[in-house]
This record gives C-alpha cells, sequence and structure tokens, in this order.
C-alpha cells in the first residue's frame, strides 16, 4: 500500500474489486449463476429438490442442504490435484452452513438441494465470491429463501483495515475476516477470522465487511431482477 | 374489491409493513412481510402473496397432472411428475376391483415412457402423491407433443377463466392438455395448428411476466384484437 492509501491493486481501502453477476447460465441444473469478482471466475449450479441419494441421509420433517465446493486444476497458478482437498472440504461445509439460515426447507420433507461451486479462476475471497454465486442460483432455482446472503472479506493489510482483500493482500496481510450477511434481516451467517485483531479493529473490521456485503447485495439484487424482469418495472 | 398492487420482487424483499395476512411465499418478522421467491407481489383485501416466476412443482390434491412413466412394481406404477417426489398409480385404479398381481400384467396397459393424464387424489408432506385415473378424460395419452414449461407460468397459460388457452385452442385448432406440473400436451391433425399451438405456449412461457400477454398472443396468433375469443380471422 502506497503513502495515499491506494492499495497494490490501485484500489483504496474501502474499495470492492469490480463484481458482475450472471444469472441462469447452465440450462441442465435448475438454477445457476456465474459470477466474476475481481479476477475470480465462479460457477454455481443447483439442482433440486430432488430425491435424497443415499437414502439414509433424507429426513422426513425437511429438506437437506448439501455443498460441494470445487478449484478446477487450472484455477490457481500450479496444477491442483482435482481431489476434494482438505482446504475444499472445509470451505464446502462452511457454505453449507452459511446458506442454511436462508433457505426455507420445511416444505420439502425428504428431498435434498445440491449446491454445486465449481471455481474456475481464483484470486483470493472464493468462499465469499462462491456464496454470493450460490445464494443467486438457489434464488433462480426457485428455492424459498428468507433473505439473500452476500458475503465479502475484509481484513488487516499494513495496520490498516481494508475491505475485499485479494491473494497478494491474503499473503502478505496481517488479518482476514470473511463475513456472509443476509441484509435485509441484519443477520450475520458466516464470520471467520485468520489473523489477530485488537477489539477495536475487530469491530472495525467486521462494519467494514457488512458495508462490503451490502454493496455486493444490490449487484446480486440487480442481475437477478436483470434476468425475471428485463428493465422495465411495474 | 380492493386495488391489488403488484411490484416485482426477490428474495428478502420487504413487500409490505403492517397488519396484512402472509398467504403464499411470503413469510412474517415482526410487523415485516418479506418475500422468499423471485416473482410478482400481489396486495389485496389484506393479504399479501407472491406469485412465484420460477420453482419446482409442488403436487396439490385435485390437481390434473401429466406423469410419464417411469417404472412399475407388481402393485403399482411409478410416474415422473416434473415434481421432487414421485407420482403412485395403483393397479387397481387402472384393472379395478379384481386386480390381482399373478394374473394381470402391469406392462400391458401402461410401460415405460408412455404419458398419462392423472389427478392427484392424496398428497401430504408425510407420503409420495397418489394418482388415480378414474375421471373423464383422464388415462393414458395416446398421441400428442409434450412441452415443458415453468410450473409457476400454469396459470398465466390457462388465463382468467381459461382465456388464454381458449384463445390458443381456437385459432390453431389443436387439443391441448395442460398440466398443473408444467407438462403440455398438444395434438392436432393439421401439423401447421400444431407447430403455432407449440409456438404460442412457448410464448407465454417465456413472457408470462407481461401485461396485455392475451393481446400479445393474439396478435401472433393471427387473432383479430378487441374481438371476442370465438372470432378467428381466416
Amino acid at each position: 500500500m502506497n503513502e495515499n492509501g491506494i492499495r497494490c491493486d490501485g484500489r483504496k481501502v474501502d474499495q470492492l474489486r469490480s463484481i458482475s453477476i450472471k444469472v441462469g447460465v447452465l440450462k441442465n441444473a435448475d438454477g445457476s449463476a456465474y459470477i466474476e469478482f475481481g479476477k475470480n471466475k465462479i460457477l454455481a449450479g443447483i439442482f433440486g429438490p430432488r430425491d435424497v441419494h443415499p437414502k439414509h441421509m433424507a429426513n422426513q420433517d425437511s429438506g437437506i442442504l448439501r455443498c460441494r465446493y470445487h478449484m478446477s486444476p487450472f484455477s490457481v497458478t500450479e496444477r491442483k490435484n482435482p481431489a476434494p482437498s482438505r482446504r475444499e472440504i472445509e470451505i464446502s461445509k462452511v457454505i453449507k452452513e452459511a446458506l442454511q439460515p436462508a433457505v426455507i426447507l420445511k416444505d420439502f420433507p425428504r428431498t435434498v438441494v445440491d449446491v454445486f461451486i465449481e471455481v474456475l479462476q481464483a484470486d483470493g475471497g472464493t468462499r465469499c465470491a462462491a456464496l454470493d454465486a450460490a445464494s443467486v442460483a438457489l434464488a433462480d432455482a426457485g428455492i424459498p429463501m428468507h433473505d439473500l446472503v452476500s458475503a465479502c472479506a475484509a481484513g488487516k493489510v499494513a495496520d490498516q483495515i481494508v475491505l475485499d482483500i485479494n491473494n497478494e493482500e491474503d499473503q502478505e496481510g496481517q488479518a482476514d475476516m470473511p463475513i456472509a450477511y443476509m441484509p435485509n434481516l441484519g443477520k450475520i451467517t458466516l464470520m471467520q477470522l485468520d489473523g489477530i485483531l485488537s477489539p477495536s479493529e475487530y469491530k472495525k473490521c467486521i462494519q467494514t465487511g457488512i458495508s462490503g456485503c451490502k454493496q455486493v447485495y444490490e449487484i446480486q439484487r440487480k442481475a437477478l431482477m436483470e434476468k425475471y424482469f428485463g428493465n422495465e418495472t411495474p | 374489491m380492493m386495488e391489488t398492487k403488484r411490484r416485482y420482487v426477490i428474495p428478502g424483499d420487504v413487500i409490505t409493513t403492517g397488519p396484512f395476512r402472509p398467504e403464499q411465499n411470503v413469510y412474517q418478522e415482526g410487523d415485516r412481510i418479506i418475500s422468499t421467491s423471485v416473482g410478482i407481489s400481489e396486495i389485496y383485501e389484506n393479504a399479501v402473496r407472491v406469485i412465484p416466476l420460477t420453482g419446482i412443482y409442488m403436487p396439490k390434491t385435485n390437481d390434473l397432472v401429466i406423469g410419464k412413466v417411469i417404472g412399475h412394481s407388481s402393485l403399482s406404477w411409478e410416474f415422473d411428475i416434473n415434481s421432487c417426489f414421485v407420482g403412485f398409480l395403483p393397479a387397481q385404479d387402472v384393472f379395478g376391483r379384481d386386480y390381482s398381481p399373478t394374473k394381470d400384467e402391469l406392462k400391458e396397459r401402461l410401460d415405460k415412457g408412455d404419458l398419462v393424464a392423472a389427478r392427484v387424489a392424496n398428497f401430504d408432506r408425510s407420503r409420495d402423491p397418489l394418482l388415480t385415473v378414474q375421471d373423464r378424460d383422464l388415462g393414458k395419452i395416446e398421441s400428442g407433443e409434450l412441452i415443458e414449461i415453468a410450473p409457476s407460468k400454469v396459470p398465466r397459460l390457462i388465463g382468467k377463466r381459461g382465456s388464454m388457452i381458449q384463445t390458443i385452442e381456437m385459432a390453431t385448432k389443436a387439443m391441448i392438455t395442460i398440466g398443473q406440473n408444467g407438462w403440455v400436451v398438444v395434438s392436432s391433425e393439421d401439423p401447421d395448428g400444431l407447430l403455432k399451438a407449440i409456438e404460442a405456449i412457448k410464448m407465454v412461457d417465456a413472457q408470462a411476466h407481461m401485461p396485455n400477454l392475451t393481446e400479445r398472443v393474439k396478435s401472433m396468433l393471427g387473432v383479430e384484437l378487441g374481438d371476442n375469443n370465438d372470432t378467428i380471422n381466416e
């Protein structure tokens, strides 16, 4: 970061990377979305509600949510082994748990909603970008939801709290805090922290993250509106 | 009747606040009424609901559905009804009371891949939907073209008191059977009429959220505008 507060990729401290979301890009999935979050390129596909296999996983009282986060071998500079790594299994789990409070599956007993996330190109903050795409794809699939989930990371780089840290800042920085947030309900569904922050920095970091989530939400909203209603308003 | 107020909404949108009755695809959080789907919100007579534009078919008792045979046991057939649940048609329903698994062969009446118009006899959360074909116009569909549309757009294809479907049937002289599950069978002696009817149905599917849809369909089919449905411009 230089003396004017401009970051390594030319952004200000409270500026997001450029984000674009496309809804309904996959024909064979029930719902889908494609997100470009800076240099991250991520596809999300939803199947379901559908029959649960294996059968023993089914819940008689409500539907279940399953999630698979996967990075393509070509998504990073050195070829990544396509087998699910420890990190991917963890991220699948946290994404599932971040989406769980948003979806309403009680009307679909004995069924499953599968979320498949494929990272085509990674540049830091993929779990947040993946969550953004997945929640838009869930809405596209028509799964009832309490609210969209918007996610964005904040962190501490060169002793300053910054919004949406990229790969380089993640490697060099002091802390990284991904946050997922339901903007209309004002509830946080995911909060992780890697690094050390003082209590006051922690508070500021959460505030910064939430403000980023709100900006992401506007983009998600626009993408959904464009797919379903074009540019018109009633 | 009170004027209905419509708006385009996505999950999480606050439709209104105050003492309204939440109906389909909305939920109440404090005094706010919030949408759970992408769709069009309606406020009428103190009730609020959202007409969804996406989502799968949820069976309801008495719905007419079109199902495809996916297999059978010795006592019943299983149907794909374009839902997360499998439809069951008991053998007695087709063979009558004196059905005996040793004497009658289910395959002879309905085989894999056959299309059937059926009614949902019973469905609740704890069991898969039970179908019946014991009614007028129900049973195996011998010929016709199967078209899939979004189940949420079926009411639009039928129109107010069947106006839309009558318009299409009159103008193309085709026989159209609409399943509530979004499967539509069109049959016609005249290949041109068949193609035109299919085109009209696909148009309704694509433009379901637009106003004046009946007029648009009429002009596409070459029916004189502003006239009654039963006058055809030859």
